[in-house]
């Protein structure tokens, strides 16, 4: 039992998960699932409960039991208590104030992150402001390496996106060469398929395997099936550079995606065994996204933040080149609308980035939502300030095979201007090889004769 | 104008091959102003969409045309943005318009619900082109028709409870689906055998995309009507029956 007194009134809040979830910042989500705070007031008296709470806590107390979700063993298990042992002594408002420390630093941070657990991030998070959520995560420096090195200090990186509503190979390879032009594809070529029929998969898997070595760029495929399909496809010998997998934060949500930590262990290891990484073996790449545990009836009563960074603890297991956090695409009954998907992107980059885990966004929003454009370059100005590790490169924005407004190349051209931000080092060298951008970074003019036009069609 | 880059012309050649976005220039680092402003004017084209609503009387007058009852519903969410906020209201008739359903019971092979959905638009704008070919294949095929439902503020399950309290065998329900960029007036049909409150959607088969410009209404026509039939012999919907359906061919 945890309670605060305002004015003579007392609130009191049963056990830790509801707790957690009155002190969420309000959002549909919440509501829909019956656990956010009733009032403004009630929403603060559990704040300021919460900061009492010690660190400790988390770890004596789970909040969906440990017999009953194998994600909760994972975090109980793998817990590091010597990483943990410099914020051991700390209540939650205590551990906020020093996170914002001078003296914390990127080294500080990665001694730590494995000591915290996704609840006690997920909790931390909820006393900051957004700009307190930016000014650590800024701090914290997550790199990891497969044909490139990602998330560099002062650098910025684009998964490109061709997605094309029937896998249409020349559409496809339209929107990949259109997106090279303009610098994007850094973090990974990656292509949500419109079916998940292995030959399908493999099809466009052999296309982008082609086009990256015909041009020799420095980058990694992927395509977004399921990890079944792809486990499959690694066996019988396709490309396969990325593992990628939606993941939840609890056991029944990953259940709902056909997943587990066995299946995951599997997959993982066959991937890394192709040992296509010629910089680095990070070879998983996670979606993840507020609001799948509600979604998929399997949220046991916890707030869709603190669900969201529970996934985070399966991501770090498997030392991911990337994980993207799908803010806007669930709809305005779980992020209603510019400022609530704002703040979830800025609370997973922060979380994710604590618990070390290198961090994009997928800055978007769906025509039912109350959200525009303006709220995407918000958004996307705010995560290239806090220290972002990509986003999504699409074609004006518009992906016609998903159906949604993500970010277009020229956002990432703008935030990287903006901000002064590079790609990934190798990418940006064979940037400026292929005659794309100066060394200065600026795009340069394409005339009909650059080769990426010439005979790929 | 004068800021925006040349595209070459192999560039622009590729929008032959996929309707994205692509060689679209730029302006500076920036997309140009004509491409941003058909952007926003597509997404002003969704979000009108999403706040349209149903045009009760031009549907009643054309409806009625059929000779059934047309029924004016609505579910529990109160407007569009408990609608939005709270979809699990969208799938609940509300209690006040019970009683205008128990009025109808005629156990019929089939209900027709029509919702507005996430496009008010669709519904508004391809319902009856669609059902002035489909409800005479249906009563060509023996099948009873029962009273034509308009819901406001529906999400498709509310189809399970207004069919099953017509006591109807059948359900087809049309709905406005949520709007894209490049059409924001989809229409979707739902079709379920034995509709009970409490089925999700794996029970359920769908056709996507009626319109003007898309699935016509002819085909989309002969579609249901093959799913409607292949439910009745099968007495299934759903995932088992889309398995079988390969039949069809393509859209």
């Amino acid at each position: 039992m945890y309670s605060f007194t305002v004015r003579n009134r007392v609130y009191r809040f049963k056990d830790l998960k509801t707790l957690l979830a009155k002190a969420s910042p309000y959002r549909t989500g919440d509501a829909l699932a019956g656990v956010c705070a009733e009032s403004y007031e009630e929403r603060v008296a559990a704040q300021i409960a919460l900061a009492d709470v010690t660190l400790k806590t988390f770890l004596n107390k789970v909040i969906i039991p440990y017999e009953k979700d194998e994600v909760t063993r994972l975090i109980i298990d793998s817990h590091d208590v010597a990483a943990f042992s410099l914020i051991g002594s700390f209540t939650v408002g205590e551990f906020r104030d020093w996170l914002l420390g001078d003296e914390i630093d990127k080294i500080v941070l990665e001694s730590i992150a494995a000591g915290i657990t996704p609840e006690m991030a997920a909790a931390v998070s909820k006393l900051m402001r957004n700009q307190d959520l930016i000014a650590v995560a800024k701090k914290c420096e997550v790199i990891t390496k497969f044909r490139n090195t990602i998330g560099l200090r002062g650098h910025f990186s684009t998964r490109l996106q061709p997605n094309h509503p029937t896998d249409e190979p020349k559409g496809v390879a339209a929107s990949i060469i259109d997106g090279l032009l303009y610098g994007s594809g850094d973090a990974c070529i990656g292509i949500n398929p419109a079916t998940d029929s292995p030959a399908a998969v493999l099809n466009l898997l052999n296309l982008i395997d082609t086009l990256r070595q015909q041009f020799d760029i420095p980058t990694q495929s992927c395509v977004l099936s399921h990890i079944t399909t792809t486990l499959d496809l690694i066996n019988q010998g396709a490309p396969v550079d990325l593992c990628f997998q939606s993941i939840g934060g609890t056991e029944q949500t990953n259940t709902s995606f056909g997943v587990s930590l066995a299946l995951l262990d599997e997959a993982y290891e066959a991937t890394l065994s192709l040992k296509r990484g010629t910089v680095g073996q990070n070879v998983m790449y996670f979606e993840t996204g507020q609001g799948s545990s509600l979604s998929a009836n399997a949220h046991h009563g916890v707030d869709q933040q603190t669900c969201e960074v529970r996934a985070y603890a399966i991501a770090r297991r498997y030392k991911p080149l990337l994980v993207n956090t799908v803010v806007g695409f669930i709809g305005p009954e779980y992020l209603y609308d510019g400022k609530q998907i704002i703040r979830a992107a800025l609370e997973d980059h922060f979380c994710g980035k604590l618990l070390g885990l290198p961090m994009g966004v997928d800055v978007c929003y769906t025509n039912h939502a109350e959200a525009d454009q303006d709220d995407m370059d918000n958004l996307l100005t705010l995560l290239g300030v806090a220290g972002c590790n990509f986003i999504m490169g699409i074609p004006g924005s518009d992906d016609i095979m998903l159906n949604y407004q993500s970010t277009s190349f020229h956002d990432a051209l703008y935030l990287r201007k903006t901000l002064g931000l590079k790609p990934a080092p190798e990418f940006e060298q064979w940037l400026i090889k292929q005659g794309i951008t100066n060394g200065e970074g600026d795009l340069l003019s394409v005339n009909s004769s650059h080769k990426l036009l010439s005979g790929i069609l | 104008m004068k800021n925006e880059i040349e595209i070459p012309q192999q560039l622009s050649a590729l929008r032959e091959f996929t309707a994205a976005r692509i060689a679209i220039g730029r302006a500076g680092n920036s997309i140009p102003l004509k491409q941003s402003m058909e952007f926003k004017l597509a997404h002003a084209h969704a979000r009108d969409a999403v706040y349209s609503t149903l045009d009760i009387d031009g549907l009643f007058t054309r409806l009625e045309v059929f000779g059934f009852p047309v029924l004016h519903l609505h579910s529990q969410a109160a407007n569009r943005h408990k609608y939005l906020k709270r979809p699990d209201l969208g799938r609940l008739l509300n209690d006040d318009y019970k009683e205008r359903l128990n009025c109808n019971v005629t156990n019929p092979d089939i209900a027709i619900i029509i919702a507005d959905g996430l496009s008010a638009e669709a519904v508004n704008g391809n319902a009856y082109s669609l059902l002035k070919i489909l409800i005479p294949k249906l009563l060509d095929a023996k099948l009873t028709v029962g009273p034509i439902c308009l819901v406001e503020h529906g999400r498709v399950a509310i189809g399970d409870d207004i069919a099953s309290g017509l006591k109807a065998r059948f359900s087809i329900l049309l709905i406005g689906e949520r709007p894209g960029l490049s059409a924001a007036d989809s229409m979707g049909a739902y079709l379920t055998y034995n509709p009970q409150p409490g089925l999700t959607d794996e029970s359920r088969n769908c056709i996507s995309n009626i319109r003007k410009h898309g699935l016509s209404y002819k085909h989309a026509a002969d579609k249901i009507f093959y799913l409607v039939s292949e439910s009745f012999r099968r007495k299934l919907s759903g995932v088992g029956l889309k398995d079988n359906a390969g039949l069809l061919g393509e859209s």
